[in-house]
Protein backbone atom coordinates (compact mmCIF):
# COMPACT_ATOMS: atom_id res chain seq x y z
CA UNK A 1 0.00 0.00 0.00
CA UNK A 2 1.88 3.25 -1.20
CA UNK A 3 1.78 5.98 1.46
CA UNK A 4 1.01 9.39 0.17
CA UNK A 5 2.70 12.51 0.71
CA UNK A 6 0.47 14.09 2.97
CA UNK A 7 0.32 11.29 5.48
CA UNK A 8 3.94 11.17 5.33
CA UNK A 9 4.15 14.73 6.14
CA UNK A 10 0.89 14.56 8.76
CA UNK A 11 2.95 11.46 10.79
CA UNK A 12 6.50 13.80 11.00
CA UNK A 13 4.38 16.91 12.13
CA UNK A 14 2.73 14.70 14.58
CA UNK A 15 5.75 13.70 16.28
CA UNK A 16 7.95 16.78 15.24
CA UNK A 17 5.75 20.23 15.09
CA UNK A 18 8.41 22.54 14.49
CA UNK A 19 9.30 20.54 11.22
CA UNK A 20 9.58 22.56 7.95
CA UNK A 21 8.91 19.42 5.56
CA UNK A 22 9.80 19.32 1.98
CA UNK A 23 8.87 15.80 0.14
CA UNK A 24 9.86 14.62 -3.45
CA UNK A 25 7.75 11.88 -5.14
CA UNK A 26 11.19 10.79 -6.93
CA UNK A 27 9.24 8.23 -9.92
CA UNK A 28 5.38 9.58 -9.38
CA UNK A 29 4.66 5.70 -8.00
CA UNK A 30 3.98 6.96 -4.26
CA UNK A 31 6.69 4.33 -3.35
CA UNK A 32 9.70 6.07 -3.54
CA UNK A 33 10.27 9.44 -2.01
CA UNK A 34 12.97 12.09 -0.69
CA UNK A 35 12.44 13.78 2.18
CA UNK A 36 14.03 17.01 3.75
CA UNK A 37 13.12 17.84 7.28
CA UNK A 38 14.31 20.54 9.17
CA UNK A 39 13.82 21.12 13.14
CA UNK A 40 14.81 22.28 16.24
CA UNK A 41 15.03 19.21 17.85
CA UNK A 42 17.77 18.11 15.99
CA UNK A 43 20.16 20.90 17.04
CA UNK A 44 23.24 18.83 18.45
CA UNK A 45 21.78 14.93 17.40
CA UNK A 46 23.95 12.42 15.78
CA UNK A 47 23.03 12.29 12.32
CA UNK A 48 21.93 8.29 13.38
CA UNK A 49 20.20 9.95 15.96
CA UNK A 50 18.53 12.69 14.27
CA UNK A 51 16.85 9.99 11.54
CA UNK A 52 15.92 8.04 14.04
CA UNK A 53 13.39 10.47 15.00
CA UNK A 54 12.11 10.78 11.29
CA UNK A 55 11.89 6.94 11.46
CA UNK A 56 10.26 7.12 14.94
CA UNK A 57 7.45 9.31 13.56
CA UNK A 58 6.49 7.26 10.68
CA UNK A 59 5.43 4.23 13.23
CA UNK A 60 6.67 1.41 11.68
CA UNK A 61 5.89 2.06 8.57
CA UNK A 62 9.66 2.45 6.93
CA UNK A 63 10.56 -0.20 5.56
CA UNK A 64 6.84 -1.90 5.28
CA UNK A 65 4.45 0.53 3.59
CA UNK A 66 6.69 2.79 2.71
CA UNK A 67 9.64 1.08 0.82
CA UNK A 68 12.01 4.09 -0.56
CA UNK A 69 12.13 7.38 1.33
CA UNK A 70 16.02 9.01 1.32
CA UNK A 71 16.13 11.54 4.54
CA UNK A 72 17.92 14.76 4.83
CA UNK A 73 17.64 16.11 8.30
CA UNK A 74 19.44 19.73 9.20
CA UNK A 75 19.21 21.17 12.68
CA UNK A 76 17.91 25.12 12.42
CA UNK B 1 23.01 -18.99 18.08
CA UNK B 2 21.10 -15.96 19.13
CA UNK B 3 20.51 -13.79 16.20
CA UNK B 4 22.38 -10.66 18.17
CA UNK B 5 25.22 -12.72 19.23
CA UNK B 6 25.33 -13.63 15.14
CA UNK B 7 25.58 -10.39 14.25
CA UNK B 8 27.73 -9.01 16.71
CA UNK B 9 30.27 -11.74 15.64
CA UNK B 10 29.85 -10.28 11.77
CA UNK B 11 30.65 -6.95 12.90
CA UNK B 12 33.52 -7.57 15.05
CA UNK B 13 35.46 -9.80 12.28
CA UNK B 14 34.87 -7.67 9.86
CA UNK B 15 36.18 -3.86 10.27
CA UNK B 16 33.96 -2.82 7.25
CA UNK B 17 30.51 -4.71 6.99
CA UNK B 18 27.71 -3.99 5.11
CA UNK B 19 23.86 -5.05 5.70
CA UNK B 20 22.82 -5.50 1.69
CA UNK B 21 20.21 -6.63 -0.18
CA UNK B 22 22.11 -8.86 -2.64
CA UNK B 23 26.12 -9.05 -2.77
CA UNK B 24 28.61 -6.61 -3.62
CA UNK B 25 29.30 -7.95 -7.08
CA UNK B 26 25.16 -8.37 -8.02
CA UNK B 27 23.28 -6.12 -5.07
CA UNK B 28 19.38 -6.53 -5.78
CA UNK B 29 18.36 -2.92 -4.27
CA UNK B 30 19.56 0.59 -5.57
CA UNK B 31 20.27 1.86 -2.00
CA UNK B 32 22.54 -1.20 -1.33
CA UNK B 33 24.26 -0.84 -4.76
CA UNK B 34 25.05 2.74 -4.21
CA UNK B 35 26.70 2.25 -0.72
CA UNK B 36 28.95 -0.58 -2.69
CA UNK B 37 29.75 1.71 -5.29
CA UNK B 38 30.66 4.05 -2.46
CA UNK B 39 32.97 1.99 -0.69
CA UNK B 40 34.76 -0.03 -3.80
CA UNK B 41 35.69 3.82 -4.83
CA UNK B 42 37.72 4.25 -1.75
CA UNK B 43 39.33 0.68 -2.24
CA UNK B 44 37.36 -0.16 1.08
CA UNK B 45 38.03 -4.01 1.32
CA UNK B 46 34.25 -4.73 2.95
CA UNK B 47 32.02 -7.76 4.01
CA UNK B 48 28.95 -7.57 2.38
CA UNK B 49 26.31 -9.85 4.16
CA UNK B 50 23.70 -10.80 2.17
CA UNK B 51 20.22 -10.42 4.38
CA UNK B 52 17.60 -11.65 2.01
CA UNK B 53 19.59 -15.35 2.40
CA UNK B 54 18.31 -15.14 6.04
CA UNK B 55 15.14 -13.74 7.58
CA UNK B 56 16.11 -13.72 11.13
CA UNK B 57 18.91 -11.71 10.01
CA UNK B 58 16.94 -9.20 8.02
CA UNK B 59 14.52 -9.01 11.34
CA UNK B 60 17.54 -9.19 13.65
CA UNK B 61 19.73 -6.52 12.18
CA UNK B 62 16.85 -3.89 12.36
CA UNK B 63 16.38 -4.88 16.07
CA UNK B 64 20.33 -5.20 16.73
CA UNK B 65 21.02 -1.36 15.90
CA UNK B 66 16.75 -0.03 15.80
CA UNK B 67 17.17 1.36 12.22
CA UNK B 68 14.12 0.44 10.40
CA UNK B 69 15.92 0.42 6.76
CA UNK B 70 18.96 -1.55 5.00
CA UNK B 71 21.78 -1.13 3.92
CA UNK B 72 23.29 -0.77 7.03
CA UNK B 73 27.32 0.00 7.28
CA UNK B 74 29.06 -0.81 10.06
CA UNK B 75 33.23 0.33 10.19
CA UNK B 76 35.02 -1.32 13.35
CA UNK B 77 32.33 -2.41 15.23
CA UNK B 78 30.06 0.91 15.63
CA UNK B 79 27.20 1.16 13.49
CA UNK B 80 27.77 4.72 10.76
CA UNK B 81 24.05 4.92 9.05
CA UNK B 82 22.08 4.04 6.27
CA UNK B 83 22.48 4.74 2.23
CA UNK B 84 21.38 8.53 3.04
CA UNK B 85 23.79 9.73 5.83
CA UNK B 86 26.58 7.28 4.03
CA UNK B 87 26.13 9.15 0.74
CA UNK B 88 25.98 12.81 2.50
CA UNK B 89 29.48 11.39 4.25
CA UNK B 90 31.34 10.55 1.19
CA UNK B 91 30.03 13.52 -0.50
CA UNK B 92 31.78 15.83 2.68
CA UNK B 93 34.65 13.95 2.76
CA UNK B 94 33.93 12.52 6.76
CA UNK B 95 33.69 8.64 5.10
CA UNK B 96 36.96 9.19 3.41
CA UNK B 97 38.18 10.70 6.80
CA UNK B 98 36.85 8.31 8.96
CA UNK B 99 38.27 5.19 6.76
CA UNK B 100 41.39 6.79 7.12
CA UNK B 101 41.55 7.45 11.11
CA UNK B 102 40.51 3.88 11.58
CA UNK B 103 43.41 2.81 9.81
CA UNK B 104 41.25 0.94 6.86
CA UNK B 105 41.77 2.91 3.63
Amino acid sequence: MPLPINEIKKLITESIPDASIEIKDLMGDSNHYEATVISKIFNGLSKIDQHKLVYKSLKGKMGNELHALSITTKGK
Amino acid sequence: MEIKEKIQKLIDANSVCLFMKGTPEAPQCGFSMAVCNLLKHLNVNFNGVNILEDENLRQGIKEFSDWPTIPQLYIMGEFVGGCDIVKEMFEKGELNILLKDKKII
